[in-house]
């Protein structure tokens, strides 16, 4: 791309990806840069187009008709030369300049090699998305323990199921996807442990009953989780897992109310891998050193605020998907068109010449927040969580500090994950407390929102790459483009907004 | 098939998967053992956050397995201190 950009969009998941097509559909120079190796973020995971053959995951996927045809709009844009895309570039740091912002990343397209070069535009969108909230339990550190989004990223990325005989545990709709993916593999998922009790919802019946959208998604997991015959057990967990260089048993109980297990429904069951996940954590990184400000969100995570248009508090800067609250791939896909249309008025574009209805993302993204609210009340973190951990109980993996030692550091007055972290070590280590992080708070300070951290950098960098740091790179060459279907628009947006 | 070498072994992968992929489609799920209390780590977030998947690739250490790309030829090396 010869002219600068007008845009960096951070992350090419839902939220980005419609971002970036939705601006570029507006007239706009776009840079849209994913860590992947292909476009879809989680939701959307594939492995590298040069690969689809091999690793056949169209079965495991929703909405794959959206997905192509964003896919499309961007390859068309492409050619044109508007859309600089760098996939396999992960950005590390962002710095804001007088006249925009320095979007610092590397290309690891050959990895273990490393790329260091500089990206930048008058405006950025932080499409970052999230990833798997975890509630630590003696044995989840034995290998075979996964998060359920990791069981889910080797199938969909790689066409690989990790275990043969699977439990799935934690609390969230996510249980349903992976237990139904699993088990499409051939992979007998013995249970599907949920947290939560269905009657949960039933308090907020409003917003389930304006997303239809939801719903049938929802019976269409339990339809095929009934046609493999995997058990969903409402308020039970998995509350231990043992095993040595693999995991050989989970224990699973039956949970009170509040979250404790129930005395006397303990019972063991054999396995080859579990996946655990209690909700998502958005991922900040970039957002929280910029100085956006931070909002608390219905499930307890501190998420970045953004006004009606999805502008963060800071000038230029935009959020879209789930940095700015965990409510699934629709809700991404909205919120990113919905920022798009706000840069290109910020930026004085003209009128989107095709789907311009402004209303249409607005009045999606309302909808579909309420129900992620309604969602995030119904499946809560069990309050009684830290009655599952023994004081050996590892809680910070990299670093492996036990729940006894962050217990004996609340007792000498530390009173959030930050104290914690001076007095223990817990989250000092490589991930940097991502994985402990909302856990170390839960035991520390649960009546707050969990604020992660503030870290110097989103992923590490080697200093040869930085040695080596080419300041203005030039953009990969655009591969051929297939012919865009008369089904989707120049901006992928399909006629209807994301159900 | 295309193949990696791990500790010396080859090990099979299929063009698109990544170190961590390949090694668990070989039924590996642990392939390091922690600084200090030596216990057994593989791959448990899958998507570059928890570090616990950390291999040397091509000599170049404290890589991500489940982020690196399998390529033809690559050599991989799991062992103690890599998380140091
Ligand atoms: C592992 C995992 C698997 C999931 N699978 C499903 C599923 O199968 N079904 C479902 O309904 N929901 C799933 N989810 C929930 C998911 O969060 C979706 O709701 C949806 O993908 C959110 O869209 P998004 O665009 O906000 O973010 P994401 O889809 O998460 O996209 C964010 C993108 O940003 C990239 N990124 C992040 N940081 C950087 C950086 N510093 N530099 C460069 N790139 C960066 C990431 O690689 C990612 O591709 C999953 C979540 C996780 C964590
Ligand atoms: S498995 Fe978590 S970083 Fe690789």
């Amino acid at each position: 791309m010869s002219e600068p950009a007008d845009l960096v969009v951070v992350g090419a998941g839902p939220a980005g990806m419609a971002a970036a097509a939705t601006a570029l559909a507006g007239g706009v120079r776009v840079v849209l840069l994913d860590s992947q190796a292909a476009l879809g973020g989680q939701y959307w995971r594939h492995p590298p187009e040069h690969a689809r053959a091999l690793v056949a995951t169209d079965d495991l996927h929703h909405g794959l008709r959206r997905y192509r045809a964003l896919c499309q709009a961007l390859a068309a844009h492409r050619t044109t030369g508007r859309l600089d895309l760098r996939l396999g570039h992960h950005a590390w740091s962002v710095v804001r300049e007088d006249d925009g912002f320095a979007v610092h990343a590397v290309d690891r397209r050959e990895a273990p090699r490393e790329t260091a070069l500089v990206l930048r535009a008058p405006r950025l969108l932080v499409a970052t998305g999230a990833y798997d909230r975890q509630l630590p339990f003696p044995g989840w550190d034995v290998p075979g323990v996964l998060t359920v989004g990791g069981l889910q990223a080797l199938l969909k990325g790689g066409g690989v199921a990790a275990g043969s005989r699977v439990a799935l545990g934690g609390t969230g709709p996510f249980l349903l996807p992976v237990a139904a993916g699993l088990a499409a593999r051939g992979v007998e998922v013995v249970a599907v442990c949920e947290a939560a009790h269905p009657r949960a919802w039933l308090r907020h019946p409003g917003p389930l009953l304006r997303n239809p959208g939801k719903w049938a998604e929802g019976a269409g997991y339990a339809a095929a989780l009934l046609r493999h015959r995997v058990p969903v057990r409402p308020r039970t967990a998995i509350v231990a897992a043992a095993g040595g260089a693999r995991v050989t048993s989970v224990r699973i109980a039956s949970l009170a109310p509040d979250g404790s297990p129930r005395p006397g429904t303990e019972r063991r069951v054999e396995v080859d891998a579990v996946g655990v996940g209690w909700g998502f954590a958005p991922q900040l990184d970039l957002l929280v050193p910029l100085g956006c400000a931070l909002t608390d969100s219905a499930d307890g995570n501190a998420v970045v605020a953004v006004d009606g248009g999805q502008r963060t508090t800071v000038p230029g800067v935009y959020a879209a998907g789930e940095t700015c609250g965990v409510g699934g791939a629709a809700l991404a896909v909205n919120e990113g068109r919905l920022a798009a249309r706000s840069i290109l008025a910020d930026l004085g574009a003209g009128p989107l010449p095709v789907n311009g209805r402004p209303a249409a993302p607005r009045s999606a993204v309302t909808r579909q927040r309420a129900f992620a609210r309604a969602m995030a009340l119904a499946h809560p973190l069990p309050p009684a969580w830290p009655s599952w951990l023994t004081d050996e109980t590892v809680v910070c993996r990299c670093e492996e500090v036990s729940a006894g030692a962050i217990r004996t550091a609340r007792a000498e007055g530390a009173h959030d994950h930050r104290q914690v972290k001076q007095l223990t070590r817990a989250g000092m280590g490589w991930c940097q407390g991502r994985m402990c992080g909302p856990a170390v708070h839960c035991l520390t300070a649960r009546g707050r929102a969990y604020e992660p951290a503030e870290r110097l950098v989103a992923t590490p960098v080697t200093l040869g790459a930085l040695a080596d740091l080419d300041e203005t790179p030039p953009a990969p060459p655009a591969p051929p483009v297939p012919p865009v279907p008369p089904a989707s628009t120049a901006d992928g947006e399909t006629d209807k907004e994301c159900p | 098939m295309s193949e990696i070498v791990v500790d010396g072994d080859p090990l099979p992968f299929v063009e698109g998967q990544t170190v961590a992929a390949a090694l668990v489609a070989s039924g590996r799920l642990a392939w390091r053992t922690t600084r200090v209390g030596h216990r057994p780590r593989g791959v448990f977030c899958g998507i570059g956050v928890c570090f616990d998947c950390l291999v040397t690739v091509d000599g170049a250490r404290g890589q991500r397995a489940c982020l690196v790309p399998a390529r033809t030829g690559m050599t991989v090396t799991t062992r103690e201190g890599d998380d140091e």
